[in-house]
C-alpha cells in the first residue's frame, strides 16, 4: 500500500515537472535555449540533406547524362530539320519575289510575250560568258532570241536543244549591241569584254554624254528588239584626236546573280548579213 | 570493263564544272575540274586509258560550252601527253608531277582557247586574258589538284586492281 502510494506521488510530480516545463515553454520562458537547440538541429539536418543530395545526384547522374545527351541528340536533329526549312522556305521566298518582279515586269511590257527559264549551268570555260537555261525548242525557244530579266537585258539565245539552250551574254567579249543613248539621242555601239564589263564605242564626237545617262537597245540590225534597258554611264572618254567617244558602262543587270530569266519569244532576230556590202574587187 | 565508269564520272564533272565550279571565280577565271582530274588520272600507274578520258571529256563538254571542241580535245590531249611524258621523269615525287601538270596543262589550254578566240576575232588582251584569266585559273586548279589526285589515285586502284604475283 505504501509502495503504491509513492508510486503515484512519483507519476504525480513527474507530470507536475513535465506540465511545468512546458506551461514554461509554451509561455516563452525557454525560447534562447530552445532556438539555439533547434538551430543546431536544423544545421546539422542541413549538413546531412547536402551530403546525401549530393551522394544521390552522384550515384543518379551517368543515367541522367544518357537521357540528357538523347533528348539533346532529338533536339539536334529537330534543329537541323528546322534549318533545313527555314533554307527551303527563304530560296521560294527569294523565287517567288524573283518571279514576282519578273511578272511585273511583262505586265509592265504587254508587247512582248515570255516563256521564264532558270539558269542551269555556265560556259566551263573562263573566256566566254554564256549560260545555259532550262528551256528548249519544245518550250518554243528560238536562236536569235533577247533574253531579259526585270532589271535589263542579259544576252540572246545562241544554241538551243530540245530542253536546254544556251545564252550568249551581253558581257561575252564576242558580242556586240547597237545601243541608243536617251538622253543624248545618239546611238553607239555596247561591246563585252573578257572581264565581264562592258563598255561603248562609236558615240559620236559631237553628242553630249555624260555620267548616269541611260542606254537602251536601238532596234538596229535586228539582233534585238529597241528600247530594252542595258545600263547606264559611269564616266565618258572624249579625245579630240579620236574619232569617237567611249564609255564605261554599268549595267542594269547583275550577271553574277542570274537565277531565273525571261526569253521574249515573240521576236525574231534579222540575219542582216546578206544585205551587208562586200567590197568590190 | 570498271573502265565504263568514266561515262558517268565525266558527265557528273562536266556538270559540277558548269553549275558549282564556274560559279567559284577568282577575278575573272575559275578551276577547271576536268582539267585537273585528266591530269591526275593521266599520272596514276598502270591507267591506260587517259586519252580515251580526254576524247570522251571533250565530247561532252562541247555539248555545252561555246567553245569548238576540238579545241577542247587538243588542250585536254595535251594534258595528258604532258601527263604521261612527265609520269616517268618524276615518278618518285608524283605530287610534283601533278603540279607540273597542271601547271603547264592549263597554260597550254588557255593559251589554245585564247588563240582560237583571237583568230576567230574576239577582241581579247593577252594581258588581261592572261592577269585575270589565265593566272586565278591555274591557282584555283593547282589548289584542287591535291584532293583530285587522291581521289583519282582511289579511283586507279580500283579500276586497274594491282595484281599479286604468286
Amino acid at each position: 500500500m505504501k509502495d503504491l502510494f509513492s508510486r503515484s506521488l512519483q507519476t504525480t510530480v513527474i507530470f507536475l515537472i513535465v506540465g511545468g516545463i512546458l506551461a514554461l515553454a509554451f509561455g516563452g520562458f525557454f525560447s534562447p535555449v530552445s532556438n539555439r537547440f533547434t538551430s543546431g538541429l536544423v544545421s546539422v539536418q542541413y549538413w546531412f540533406a547536402i551530403r546525401y543530395q549530393a551522394i544521390q545526384q552522384f550515384l543518379s547522374a551517368p543515367r541522367d547524362i544518357i537521357t540528357l545527351r538523347a533528348r539533346n541528340a532529338e533536339l539536334e536533329t529537330q534543329i537541323s530539320q528546322l534549318q533545313t526549312q527555314v533554307i527551303d522556305l527563304q530560296q521560294r521566298v527569294s523565287q517567288t519575289e524573283i518571279l514576282s518582279a519578273l511578272v511585273d515586269f511583262s505586265r509592265a511590257n504587254p508587247e512582248n510575250s515570255y516563256e521564264a527559264a532558270s539558269v542551269i549551268g555556265r560556259d566551263p570555260s573562263p573566256f566566254l560568258h554564256y549560260i545555259i537555261i532550262n528551256r528548249g525548242s519544245n518550250d518554243g525557244i528560238l536562236r536569235g532570241m533577247p533574253v531579259v530579266t526585270n532589271q535589263g537585258l542579259v544576252g540572246r539565245i545562241d544554241a538551243v536543244i530540245a530542253d536546254a539552250a544556251r545564252v550568249q551574254l551581253i558581257t561575252d567579249p564576242a558580242s556586240t549591241l547597237n545601243v541608243h543613248l536617251k538622253n543624248a539621242n545618239t546611238d553607239a555601239v555596247l561591246l563585252g569584254s573578257v572581264t565581264g564589263d562592258i563598255s561603248l564605242d562609236m558615240i559620236s564626237q559631237d553628242a553630249t554624254v555624260q555620267g548616269g545617262d541611260l542606254i537602251l537597245t536601238s532596234g538596229l540590225g535586228g539582233g534585238y528588239p529597241p528600247d530594252l534597258i542595258v545600263g547606264q554611264i559611269i564616266n565618258v572618254r572624249k579625245l579630240d584626236y579620236e574619232l569617237f567617244q567611249q564609255a564605261t558602262v554599268q549595267s542594269a543587270v547583275d550577271f553574277t546573280r542570274l537565277d531565273i530569266v525571261l526569253v521574249i519569244t515573240n521576236f525574231r532576230a534579222v540575219d542582216i548579213t546578206p544585205l551587208m556590202p562586200t567590197p568590190s574587187p | 570493263m570498271r573502265n565504263i565508269i568514266a561515262i558517268p564520272l565525266l558527265a557528273l564533272a562536266v556538270v559540277l564544272q558548269s553549275t558549282i565550279v564556274s560559279q567559284f571565280s577568282l577575278l575573272a577565271g575559275y578551276a577547271d575540274l576536268i582539267l585537273v582530274m585528266l591530269a591526275a588520272w593521266a599520272l596514276q600507274k598502270g591507267v591506260t586509258t587517259a586519252f580515251q578520258w580526254a576524247f570522251l571529256a571533250s565530247i561532252m563538254i562541247s555539248t555545252i560550252s561555246h567553245m569548238p571542241w576540238v579545241i577542247t580535245l587538243a588542250g585536254y590531249l595535251g594534258v595528258v601527253l604532258l601527263a604521261v611524258l612527265l609520269q616517268y621523269r618524276v615518278w618518285q615525287a608524283p605530287l610534283l608531277a601533278m603540279f607540273s601538270v597542271t601547271f603547264l596543262g592549263t597554260l597550254f589550254a588557255h593559251l589554245l582557247s585564247f588563240l582560237y578566240l583571237r583568230v576567230s576575232g574576239d577582241p581579247l588582251p593577252f594581258g588581261d586574258s592572261m592577269g585575270l584569266i589565265t593566272l586565278p585559273s591555274l591557282l584555283l586548279n593547282l589548289l584542287i589538284s591535291i584532293p583530285m589526285y587522291g581521289l583519282m589515285r582511289d579511283l586507279a586502284g580500283w579500276v586497274f586492281p594491282v595484281r599479286e604475283e604468286a
